[in-house]
């Protein structure tokens, strides 16, 4: 048989990405919620945010490592696997990649340090800032790397020269179409990942009776946060994104959607059932002219179809995984909204702590945010097929062409093997740290520290 | 000086600046396999814990400068070293996560796990960071449109894997060196002793390397000669190199420390000034070698990017340097610790 590079760089591609953006998701999220905590723990002298802080950040610390970790592979893999595209494209998209090396991985990996390790050798004002500028590090990487994403939908600021993309407006290029709804849509689900992340522990802590104490705070911060975040994924950041799409990405715009005929009045699909070719939707029901007031702010607007698009002679992607992907993720997004309503209502009324089974349904949502990420990023990419850059670069003329499929089924297999074990050993860690639970501020020898004598030996 | 030459010389900071620093740390996780008990381990983790994730993103950014920078090397040398890249890619993975992972399970024979897991981590990609700069002094077989096809086992030529155990030692040498300013009694003594003996195969490899480079590239030698930086640089690795041991006897770790760094430093400085004007020299004809001009971003992409890089790098020169003096001074471990 013979292996096919393009497919396996392909496959290798979605499965290094896929399992990468598990963990920043979480660590931008739980940064942000370190920040408030130790800000509390600082400013009002409160012991219990401090402990949370710690605590929190303990697991942020195995977090970030693993997000490093998987991340490292991304920065080399554009040059390994996809050359022609580095060639091509690697006068636009080299920039934003080298800017979040500088403005934002030295940044959070240099303060990560500091907010780990040095508590007790600056200030506390000194080491919040460290919090702050984790947080704010993590940010700008996704901003960065949004942006190169960005580009490769809505590509904007260049112009085809000797054979390749080459930049005519470094601002034009940055700030194209869909840079700012994808960021604030992709950056506000990382705070929403992390709020679950939180709510979901503090909640185990607290039906554990387990520094239950400190997890009553960080679980009160963690609902409400999360609340805000929850409601603004979908208004205004989400509904931003889809106009966004609906006027530039056309065809991804449909297969989204599920609309097969252009219409006006176009309908948003409650149900229905995909066919991929050619593609239709059985048993739709769906809502007259909300899919127009959505995509354009007016009922009467014409919503093309795949059909349209095709007639117009324009490559359309695969309908089902899209469709799927995407009305699996707005699922979520709803169910993300009445569970954190749900978990402020019971703490205005005061029976959070007493609804048991609310406590111990938190922490099995833990990964349901990070599936919605999973699948808001297989639309954003599966939804751009067939081009690697919108409507410049088809995926099929951008891998590396001197690389063979078998090196790249070595790779893949290698990758497989070691993010599978990375995963388990991740939880594992995790789940460690968790059941040791918020120590008290006092040194605790027994929680892995060092004993006196081996202080002393130093 | 044009952009393309400013350029060069950027992408070379931050590949010696990651040899300086990640080096250090490097070596240190090289050490570790040597390390006798759990102390010396907590040590050497609490000596490089604040700094080696920082140090590493040198490399990041040296990788994602050369991708905006010259596009064209990024993409044929990464994929032309395909497989080596790949197991460089693992070494990293697993060391990123080891120290993480070893502080977080209290459990004898987890900890010796990771401890194994960063060692080899570390040792990898010493070994292999060597191993591709010897590819890349020796030319790779570049056809007249950029591209080159590179079998794995090619890339193992002994010219190549000398550079790559001289690398290794130098990065052990580093590592040793920089204990020695970290820990103090019995440990430090070993780790003088260490960096002693680390520099003595250093020479021998370092001479034989120079010895090599002539019969293996003897092109790197044209014309340099008459260059006065090659000079300065052969020079400053000369006094650098002479100097580890005579501050190593009279017990000036720091000296020593910084003296290892500026050979470091001055060697990649020297096959910086050799390769110049060239990114990767073409072994089947000189002509298709990829230089600073047929590489290249445009002119304005260059110019966007050193923006970015005159804005961005003194800030994070300032605030590295800001944590280095925060976690100077000898290891304690505490609770903190991995």
């Amino acid at each position: 048989m013979e292996l096919d590079p393009l497919f396996l760089s392909r496959l290798q591609f979605a499965l290094t990405v896929g399992f990468h953006f598990l963990f920043p998701p979480l660590s931008i999220g739980l940064a942000w919620l370190v920040v408030i905590m130790e800000w509390r723990g600082w400013k009002r002298g409160d012991e219990d945010y401090v402990r949370a802080g710690k605590f929190f950040g303990k697991i942020l610390g195995l977090t970030f490592a693993v997000g490093v970790a998987t991340g490292i592979v991304m920065e080399f893999q554009f040059g390994t696997n996809w050359a022609q595209y580095s060639k091509f494209v690697g006068d636009i998209f080299g920039a934003p990649l080298a800017a979040e090396a500088i403005f934002a991985f030295f940044l959070e990996s240099t303060f990560l340090g500091l907010y780990l390790f040095g508590r007790n050798r600056v200030s506390k004002q000194v080491h919040w800032f460290s919090a702050l500028m984790v947080a704010v590090g993590s940010t700008l990487s996704a901003f960065w790397i949004i942006v190169a994403n960005a580009w490769q939908q809505t590509p904007a600021g260049f112009e085809i020269r000797n054979g390749r993309a080459e930049l005519t407006s470094f601002a034009d290029a940055v700030f194209n179409a869909s840079t700012w709804p994808r960021f604030l849509h992709t950056f506000d689900a990382c705070l929403i990942a992390g709020a679950f992340l939180v709510a979901g522990i503090s909640a185990y802590l607290v039906v554990k009776n387990n520094g239950a104490k400190v997890a009553r705070r960080s679980l009160r911060l963690s609902l409400i946060f999360g609340l805000v975040v929850s409601l603004l994924a979908l208004f205004p950041t989400g509904d931003w994104h889809a106009k966004q799409v609906a006027r530039t990405q056309p065809e991804k715009f449909a297969a989204m959607e599920g609309l097969i005929d252009g219409q006006k009045r176009a309908p948003l699909a409650v149900f229905g059932i995909p066919v991929e070719e050619p593609p239709e939707m059985k048993m739709k029901i769906g809502v007259p002219g909300v899919l127009s007031l959505m995509a354009f702010g007016d009922m009467d607007a014409f919503v093309p179809g795949i059909n349209d698009l095709r007639a117009e002679g324009h490559s359309t992607p695969p309908f089902i995984a899209t469709f799927v992907s995407f009305h699996t993720m707005v699922g979520l997004g709803t169910l993300f909204i009445l569970v954190f309503l749900l978990g402020v209502f019971l703490l205005y009324r005061k029976k959070l702590f007493e609804t048991r089974w609310y406590l111990k349904l938190l922490p099995l949502m833990i990964p349901l945010p990070l599936i919605a990420c999973e699948f808001g990023w297989i639309v954003a990419e599966v939804g751009r097929q067939p081009w690697v850059v919108y409507r410049v670069l088809k995926t099929q003329d951008a891998y590396s062409a001197n690389v063979t499929g078998g090196e790249v089924l070595f790779s893949i297999i290698m990758f497989g093997v070691v993010y599978a074990l990375l995963g388990v050993l991740y939880i594992y860690t995790l789940a460690k740290i968790v059941k040791r639970g918020p120590n008290p501020l006092e040194p605790a020898p027994a929680d892995g520290g060092p004993t006196p004598s081996a202080k002393e030996a130093h | 000086m044009d952009l393309n030459t400013v350029w060069f010389l950027l992408i070379w900071v931050l590949l010696a600046g990651y040899a300086v620093l990640d080096g250090f740390d490097l070596g240190v996780g090289v050490l570790h396999l040597f390390a006798r008990d759990e102390s010396e381990r907590r040590t050497n983790a609490a000596a490089i814990g604040p700094f080696w994730d920082g140090n590493e993103v040198w490399l990041l950014t040296g990788g994602g400068a050369l991708f905006a920078a010259f596009p064209i090397v990024y993409a044929t040398v990464f994929s032309s070293f395909y497989l080596a890249f790949m197991l460089l890619l693992l070494a990293l993975i697993f060391r990123a996560v080891s120290l993480e992972f070893r502080g977080q399970v209290d459990c004898p024979r987890w900890r010796r796990a990771w401890d194994l897991a960063f060692g080899l981590g570390s040792l990898a990609p010493a070994l292999l960071v060597g191993v591709a700069m010897g590819n890349v002094l020796r030319g790779i077989p570049l056809e007249a449109d950029g591209t080159a096809v590179v079998p794995f086992l090619s890339l193992l030529n002994p010219y190549a894997l000398l550079i790559g155990v001289l690398t290794l030692v130098m990065f052990t040498m580093h590592g040793a060196a920089f204990l020695t300013i970290k820990t103090e009694g019995d440990l430090q003594q070993r780790m003088a002793r260490w960096t002693q003996g680390a520099w003595v195969v250093f020479i021998i490899l370092y001479l034989g390397a120079f010895a090599a480079t002539f019969f293996a590239a003897p092109f790197l030698f044209e014309g340099v000669l008459s260059n006065p930086l090659f000079w300065v640089f052969l020079v400053l690795v000369f006094v650098a190199v002479v100097n580890i041991p005579i501050a190593n006897r009279a017990k000036k770790f720091l000296r020593m420390f910084l003296a290892s760094a500026a050979a470091i430093a001055g060697m990649m400085g020297l096959a910086a000034v050799c390769l110049f004007p060239r990114l990767v020299p073409s072994s089947l004809d000189p002509a298709d070698s990829l230089t600073i001009y047929n590489a290249s971003s445009t002119p304005r992409t260059l110019t966007v990017m050193l923006v970015i890089a005159v804005i961005g790098m003194p800030v994070v020169i300032g605030y590295s340097a800001y944590i280095y003096r925060v976690f100077s001074g000898k290891v304690v471990v505490t609770a903190e610790h991995y």
